[in-house]
């Protein structure tokens, strides 16, 4: 038996669970691949360097259809808790996101929970572009059925939100890259509970209540050891 | 209480606002675009660096390059070989191209299959019918084939189409010698078609009597016949 996400053992907390982390990495690398193949399609001095449009469209095309697969199956079982209630997390906005996106994360009394302003705004971004780039990317691979005009809008579109993607993902390595505990985190899982005392204040209360360390404290020894494989 | 009850629940709603915006440009989008190319002509007209032609929308050549490099050859190293059916068979120099033959300029539209288009393109070359004039043409051919020295590309038109005078063999494309990824330094112009037909990187016109074997894009299942608005199932206006 795993430990359920949100979950404080000792001086750790784990905030992401496998199937969360696996679903990240597993979408990241779909991701890239579309962003790199996509520069290559649309950058001329790129593709004239790297030619093979056949080949590069067809990984493009590939790799986008592949985006749904790694969300269906995270969802698909019981172990799709964690990715539900952080979902629902990135979904929320509070007043103190407010206030972080307003002063660049500068302002001291920030009470941040789980996730800053930024997350939820690129994951929320992203949740909802993805599936556009998906459905625009289909009438232009198979636009037979469909008007003229929707197959240069949807070339529009895809373009407007292949430039949106490639700032909200640069961005999110840039953000990660700065802070290393965050980007430990979606590897490890866990996060030290000091990190998240002093940068997520609403989140580590939440979990370090009375009421939720000690029903778990009995299932120290054996997390522990399933965390050293 | 835990966090996920504070707040105001916003993500649900950016997510369908964001693919509402996506349906809303797939069927107004073309009519955006329109008028976002016109709204940025001032600015990408006098553009030199030619990053504006990188803005989604804006009215700008795409390289669809089938090979694994852009081919190479040098103005000088250049030969446009016409041979088949002809009476003399030839073989000509960039010079010759240029200086020998009589040119033909024409400012018209480029449009692609898939559905952008670059408008108000200056070319200049020498038509088609002017080179086939030269090497005279034998008693029973009927079609053109065009090959590319990129060793894959072909394309082919018949005669009466290759003889219109907007068919070129180009060597300025956008007002300047074409540059080698748009398939300098000469390539074929069929304004009257789809970008397609417009073979780059030419260096041999083969006068035949049959249409087969097709070229490389009427292969994947293009139009042989590529006019624009009439062919492809579009509805493109008229370069």
């Amino acid at each position: 038996m795993t430990v359920p996400v949100d979950t404080r053992v000792g001086d750790r907390i784990l905030r992401f669970d496998r199937t969360e982390r696996v679903l990240h990495w597993a979408n990241a690398v779909l991701v890239i691949i579309c962003m790199v193949t996509a520069a290559i399609l649309y950058f001329g001095p790129l593709s004239a360097v790297v030619g093979r449009r056949t080949l590069v469209k067809d990984i493009h095309v590939l790799a986008g259809l592949a985006l749904p697969v790694p969300f269906v199956a995270a969802l698909a079982g019981r172990w799709r808790a964690g990715v539900r209630a952080d979902a629902a997390r990135l979904g929320r906005w509070i007043g103190d996101d407010t206030v972080w996106l307003r002063t660049r994360g500068r302002a001291a009394d920030v009470r941040l929970g789980k996730f800053n302003g930024g997350q939820k705004l690129n994951a929320t971004f992203l949740a909802g572009v993805l599936p556009v780039l998906l459905l625009t990317g289909v009438i232009m691979r198979w636009f037979d059925p469909f008007p003229d005009s929707w197959r240069t809008g949807a070339t529009f579109v895809h373009d407007l939100g292949a430039f949106g993607v490639w700032i909200a993902v640069t961005g999110h390595i840039v953000k990660s890259l700065a802070e290393p505990e965050m980007l430990r985190s979606m590897v490890s899982g866990w996060v030290p509970a000091g990190w998240a005392e002093r940068h997520r204040p609403r989140w580590h209360e939440e979990v370090s209540a009375p009421d939720r360390t000690d029903d778990r404290v009995d299932r120290d020894d054996r997390v522990d050891a399933s965390g050293q494989r | 209480m835990t966090e996920a009850a504070e707040g105001t629940r916003f993500g649900r709603r950016a997510v369908l606002g964001l693919l509402g915006f996506g349906a809303a440009g797939v069927v107004f989008g073309s009519k955006a675009q329109g008028l976002v190319d016109k709204a940025l002509r001032p600015l990408t007209v006098r553009d030199r660096t030619g990053l504006t032609s990188y803005l989604p929308g804006s009215g700008r050549f795409r390289i669809y390059s089938v090979t694994g490099h852009s081919p190479k050859r040098t103005a000088a190293e250049y030969r446009l070989t016409v041979d088949g059916l002809v009476d003399e068979p030839l073989s000509l120099t960039f010079e010759e191209l240029r200086t020998g033959l009589p040119q033909t300029r024409l400012t018209k539209d480029f449009q692609c299959v898939t559905g952008w288009r670059v408008e108000d393109v200056e070319w200049a070359g020498v038509t088609v019918a002017d080179v086939l004039d030269r090497a005279g043409v034998a008693a029973g051919a009927t079609h053109l084939r065009f090959h590319s020295f990129d060793g894959t590309y072909t394309e082919t038109l018949t005669l009466d189409q290759a003889r219109r005078p907007d068919v070129l063999v180009a060597h300025v494309m956008l007002g300047e010698p074409v540059t080698r990824v748009h398939g300098g330094p000469v390539r074929l112009y069929v304004a009257p078609m789809y970008g397609y037909k417009s073979l780059k990187w030419l260096e041999r016109i083969e006068v035949t009597d049959s249409l087969e074997p097709v070229g490389y894009w009427e292969e994947l299942g293009y139009d042989v016949d590529a006019w624009i608005g009439r062919s492809n199932g579009r509805r493109d206006e008229p370069a």
